[in-house]
């Protein structure tokens, strides 16, 4: 996979923990987290939806917080340990808050879904359970077009029961 | 064995959404891939004097960069219009020509000049920037009212009128608003808007020389009509040579109907180079080039008596189609415009006149509702401004002009086979405690905020189909759907559809129907779309169309299964076939306990013959096999109709509106799944309360795009919303089996008005979507002068 | 984005000695990755100052709140000093962008890179802060020199923020519908020695109301606000607001932060 142009650049070796693995790459330094993981790692499960830090198809967790993957550089997270929408399933179960999602149907194209997800388990780690309006509150960096949110604040409720 | 048909069943295609597993056109890519970078217009109207590529086509990585000219020169037809429109003279619609790359002029900003392919995107990107377009910039005709006083954009369509379109008689309305009481009039907006699908279009077109087939993966609602437009009218390459494949699609509402220049220069261009050409838009290019949805400016009239009885309406449109006429841009303003423009009232006359013109501006075609929320507004603002202005009450004025009788005769083309009116409405108030609604305003009062409440009662014609209909009308094809229902020998069903899913979740749904008609469990059957190669040809998903048209011909085609199953069955117990009945998955004989399940039966049509206790002889003269094939084309549209009741709540110090309450009543027919249809209108409903409160696309005076991002262009998020209420009443539409009527749309269509009528409820004063802070305080600071003055 | 070199260092010295005219150091990367992916600014050297440890925490005292360079939104937002000691800076932090910005973004990015619709420069001007840099000290008043300009020298990095401790103080925004930057930021600080009044969103430039500043340093409450006039000459315009809208805005949350203070 070429994204980047061979002319100019600098690589880098870059050491990550992705998904429990240990993954070193060699990446150019202007390579963003989300093309890392696309194009490089093929975990094509992270999306781009603006790459400009807005809709948020592209959060991952970065050593247990949730980012933007497309607005953070790779190099900068050489060490870190990163989680993806790829990384909930453990033994074949999915995460209660993707569980959740599915129950409740909290999602319909699925394009923001693996954002949505990350972020909102990111807001179960500080919040219990939090009340609607903390959900809305915090899905502030979240664009859905599809399911006008309502499916999505009651699986991340329902997915507070089960966490 | 309990019907799956109404219940809440969990999506099947929700697992691989959820973990990652997808696959988006952005998430294929194939060995020797290239990656196409597009050269875009900067000027929203220039001459293009001259291309000049040799930089760029020296840079690093470069294979090819492709302009206008080769693309003429290689006979690439142009991009189309798929309707026709005829103006009220009897003239035919006049249309521009849309080369994929432009090599003589370009008219909006973002459109196609030329397109770079490189080894990486980086490289694509940065020689790009080496192509030097030689530019004579002209002035850009921008605005929608003022297209027809503009300079042409093009020389052979005088005024920039694409047609002007006349539904209904004239002389009949002018008698109808001699003989009123009073004349309510509006002029209206509505706001263009940018559909923002989260996925950003893409292509990836893989040619193959060998076998000269073009693989073409692309965000699609529709791989059929892509197909045949590429291979029919772009003439990439013809029809068996083309494998048009939609794999997951995030998200279209409508701007992914049809094909763009992009998938029509990537095919062409992988052709040339013989090497998979990929394209993935960025969100700037998605602002710049997807169609947009809407832009209307609307004059109406309302006719009434002083009782409330409508006896006329008038309306009066300007639709800007931006800079071409895309392929359902033309029937968007028209057809599904004019027709739904009179509600859900009887109105003894009526007319529509819609005057389509070109701008500078990116073209505009359907976009979720497409022509019928546009329509809805129009009227439901007029219906409530009538209230206001007889002193009558907004439920009260409705039901006295709705229709009770069934099958009813809509004024100017629909006869809508059921509907309950009154009954939702009835519902939707008891739901909305409207009752309530004076000390909720008092509360509201208490806390120095307005309130205020807003109707919207609506009817829309979906089930885009009835191909009798739709081509006398126009249509450049029928609009019918396919399935094919394959029985595999071993029990297991696949059912392949014509229609698309791009997140309305028809691999649970259809897989509910045909669990239900077959017999079989639901696990055990899959839905299969999205790719040319495999189902038949079909129409693809816009319109709430799909299960309507799409889910019947599934009953159909299991209808033929069943057909034969029972002959087969009849052969194997030794009966005849007028004995065999089928129920729940078994065929059985009459008054006795023999019988055989339809996965046995599935399995001696594969196995004709006998071998060992295996025994499966089919019929004679019947073919062995259990597949059958079925399209569906509908007598009629469908007609979902609904009543929605809004509240807002305004803080008159900052102009700030906020929805206190929505109640959503929807008559959708027979629904499959309901968990499903909650959240269509959930989704609607976000983008109609966007329209009305957030989105507008905002072209400056010389064409530029300022609402070009989501800095500028404001995507509702989640805390602009309430919890909705919804509610369901059901008259089964009859034009169809299943009884259903469609529910993609409705919450787009019926909730603008709901809310303007409820923000106008508040203010006292008309004010345009979107109504921002600003608008509102203006309106909160003229309602307070002259409130003083009064005092 | 078009390529550079990224460089990350531990220490300060080393950082400025990297920076040249056409470098920027990184620290969230909220603002200066998304310009260089729209093209808006392209530079050959990146220096990241993330692992600059001295430049990262929190220290309060009775009359000061500093705050290192590169602390995120979220630590400044969850901070129980902060909140103890100017309860309305966390809750500023906690209203910057979205959880995802807040986890990244940090404070002296965001008043390096001086946008005029932050919400961080409000705060600067309100109370009374001193920018500390790797030379020198800067009042807020001169450190923010107009849009997207500050006092900063090339290679200039900022070290830390120094706030002043005051009375009482609350800010308040209009966000815009869209980006959620401020349409009109207002942030009343009252100290012993007066009141500021930080306006962010409405001008091309952070600045100090000193109308209203004035006339709450007379009489601290909203009501004392009602007679001052708010000129809309110099407020910005634009497709989410106008110049009048923005003044008449100014006003309004003034009062509401006064009435919140």
């Amino acid at each position: 996979m070429k994204v980047f142009s061979e002319e100019g650049k600098t690589m880098k070796k870059i050491t990550l923990e992705v998904n429990g693995k240990k993954v070193s790459k060699e990446v150019a330094d202007h390579t963003v987290l989300s093309v890392f993981l696309r194009e490089v790692l093929n975990l094509t499960g992270t999306h781009v939806g603006c790459d400009t830090s807005q809709c948020g198809a592209c959060v991952v967790h970065a050593d247990g917080k949730s980012i933007k993957s497309c607005t953070a550089l790779a190099a900068d997270l050489d060490g870190s340990k990163v989680t993806t929408i790829e990384g909930l399933v453990s033994n074949g179960k999915m995460h209660p808050m993707q569980e959740a999602f599915k129950k409740l149907h909290g999602l319909q194209c699925g394009f923001c879904t693996p954002g949505m997800v990350m972020s909102a388990i990111d807001l179960l780690k500080h919040k219990k359970n939090p009340s609607d309006k903390e959900i809305r509150d915090w899905l502030e960096g979240n664009i859905c077009r599809c399911t006008g949110y309502q499916n999505i604040v009651a699986a991340v409720k329902e997915a507070a029961t089960k966490m | 064995m309990a019907s799956l048909v109404g219940s809440r069943v969990e999506r099947k295609e929700d697992k691989k959404l959820l973990t990652g597993r997808g696959k988006y056109t952005a998430d294929v890519t194939f060995a020797h891939q290239t990656y196409a970078y597009f050269v875009r217009s900067p000027h929203a109207r220039a001459q293009i004097k001259n291309v000049d590529i040799s930089k760029a086509s020296k840079a690093s990585g470069v294979v090819a960069v492709l302009t206008g000219k080769d693309i003429a020169n290689d006979k690439i037809g142009g991009l189309i219009a798929g309707w026709r429109i005829k103006s009220e003279d009897g003239s035919d619609m006049k249309v521009p020509a849309h080369p994929p790359l432009a090599s003589e002029s370009v008219n909006y900003v973002g459109d196609h000049v030329a397109v770079v392919i490189a080894e990486s995107l980086d490289e694509a990107r940065n020689a790009a920037e080496l192509v030097k377009v030689d530019y004579k910039v002209l002035k850009a005709v921008v605005k929608t009212d003022e297209a027809m006083k503009s300079d042409s954009i093009y020389k052979d369509i005088p005024k920039n009128l694409c047609f002007d379109w006349l539904l209904g008689d004239r002389a009949k309305v002018k008698e109808a608003f001699d003989s009123a009481d009073k004349i309510i009039k509006v002029d209206l907006i509505n706001n263009r808007l940018v559909p923002n699908a989260m996925e950003p279009r893409a292509a990836n077109a893989d040619y193959n020389p060998s076998t000269e087939e073009i693989t073409l993966y692309t965000t699609s609602q529709n791989p059929h009509l892509a197909r045949i437009i590429i291979s029919a009218f772009n003439a990439v390459a013809p029809e068996n040579k083309l494998r048009v494949i939609a794999p997951d699609v995030g998200g279209g509402f409508g701007s992914k109907i049809y094909p763009y220049a992009e998938e029509v220069v990537c095919s062409w261009a992988s052709k040339k180079i013989e090497r998979p050409v990929k394209w993935v838009a960025d969100r700037t290019e998605s602002f710049l080039s997807d169609c947009h949805g809407r832009d209307h400016v609307t004059h109406a009239e309302l006719a009434v008596k002083n009782d409330g009885t409508f006896l006329g309406f008038k309306n009066e449109t300007i639709a800007n189609i931006g800079a071409y006429a895309s392929v359902f841009a033309t029937v968007t303003p028209t057809y599904l415009f004019g027709p739904c423009a009179t509600g859900v009232y009887k109105m003894p006359a009526a007319y529509s006149n819609v005057k389509a013109v070109f701008t500078n501006t990116a073209p505009v075609d359907a976009y979720r509702g497409a022509g019928r929320p546009e329509a809805t507004y129009t009227i439901e603002v007029l219906v409530e401004k009538a209230a206001r202005e007889l002193g009558m009450d907004p439920a009260e004025i409705r039901m006295k002009n709705f229709p009770t009788e069934f099958p009813f005769q809509q004024t100017l083309v629909h006869s809508v086979d059921s509907g309950d009116y009154n009954a939702g409405l009835k519902k939707a108030m008891e739901v909305a405690d409207y009752k309530g609604f004076e000390k909720r305003k008092k509360d509201s009062e208490a806390n120095g905020k307005i309130r205020g409440i807003g109707f919207c009662t609506y009817f829309e014609a979906c089930g885009i189909a009835p191909s009798a209909v739709v081509m006398s009308l126009g249509c450049g094809i029928g609009l019918w759907e396919s399935a094919e229902v394959r029985f595999n020998p071993t029990g297991n069903v696949t059912v392949f559809t014509g229609s698309h899913s791009h997140g309305q979740g028809h691999d649970t749904t259809f897989a509910q129907i045909a669990a239900d008609q077959l017999g079989v469990p639901l696990e055990n059957i899959e839905i299969s779309h999205g790719d040319t190669d495999k189902g038949p040809f079909g129409y693809g998903t816009y319109g709430s169309r799909s299960l309507t048209v799409g889910g019947t011909a599934i009953v159909k085609a299991c209808d033929k299964i069943i057909a034969k199953g029972k002959k087969v069955a009849a052969k194997m117990l030794e009966v005849n076939e007028s004995d065999v009945e089928f129920k729940d998955g078994e065929f059985i004989v009459a008054k006795s306990n023999q019988k055989k399940t339809i996965g046995e039966v599935a399995f001696a049509c594969y196995l004709p013959g006998t071998y060992g206790e295996v025994k499966s002889p089919l019929p004679e003269g019947e073919e062995p096999g259990l597949k059958e094939t079925s399209f569906f084309d509908p007598g009629n549209f469908s007609f979902p109709a609904g009543s929605h009741i809004c509240e807002v709540e305004i803080d008159p110090d900052t102009g700030t509106t906020e929805v206190a309450k929505y109640t959503a009543i929807d008559d959708f027919g027979t629904i499959i799944n309901p968990l499903i249809v909650e959240g269509q209108v959930h989704g609607g409903l976000a983008q109609g309360i966007g329209q009305a409160l957030y989105e507008n696309c905002h072209y400056d005076d010389s064409g530029q795009l300022v609402t070009a991002s989501y800095m500028d262009y404001t995507m509702p998020r989640a805390d602009n919303f309430p919890e909705f209420n919804l509610g369901f009443t059901c008259t089964p539409a009859t034009s169809n089996p299943l009884g259903t009527k469609g529910c993609g749309e409705a919450g787009a269509i019926a909730s603008p008005p709901a809310v303007m009528n409820a923000v106008m409820n508040a203010i006292g004063t008309d004010i345009s979507m979107p109504a921002t802070a600003e608008k509102v305080w203006n309106a909160c600071q003229k309602m307070k002068k002259s409130n003083s003055k009064a005092a | 984005m078009k390529t550079f070199n990224y460089h990350s260092t531990n220490d300060v010295k080393e950082a400025t000695k990297l920076a040249s005219s056409n470098s920027a150091f990184l620290a969230g990367g909220m603002t200066t990755i998304p310009s260089m992916k729209l093209g808006l600014a392209s530079y050959k050297d990146i220096i990241d100052i993330k692992r600059i440890k001295k430049l990262s925490g929190i220290k309060v005292s009775g009359k000061s709140v500093i705050i290192g360079a590169t602390t995120k939104h979220v630590e400044v937002a969850n901070s129980k000093e902060i909140k103890k000691a100017i309860p309305s800076l966390a809750a500023l932090a906690e209203g910057i962008g979205d959880p995802q910005v807040r986890n990244r973004g940090t404070i002296g990015g965001s008043i390096a890179n001086n946008d005029p619709a932050a919400d961080y420069p409000s705060a600067c001007i309100a109370l009374n802060a001193t920018i500390h840099t790797s030379s020198r000290k800067i009042t807020a008043d001169k450190f923010f020199a107009g849009m997207f300009e500050t006092a900063l020298k090339k290679g200039e990095l900022i070290q830390s923020v120094e706030f002043q401790v005051p009375e009482k103080s609350c800010y308040q925004k209009y966000p815009n519908p869209a980006s959620r930057y401020a349409i009109v930021g207002v942030y009343v600080a009252k100290h012993k020695n007066g009141v500021n009044v930080g306006v962010t969103g409405a001008k091309s430039c952070v600045y100090n109301e000193k109308n209203i500043a004035s006339a709450l340093s007379k009489s601290f409450s909203s009501s004392a606000i009602d007679n001052v006039k708010i000129p809309s000459s110099g407020m910005n315009s634009d497709i989410h607001a106008s110049a009048e809208y923005r003044a008449n805005m100014v006003k309004i949350f003034a009062k509401k932060a006064v009435d919140a203070c």
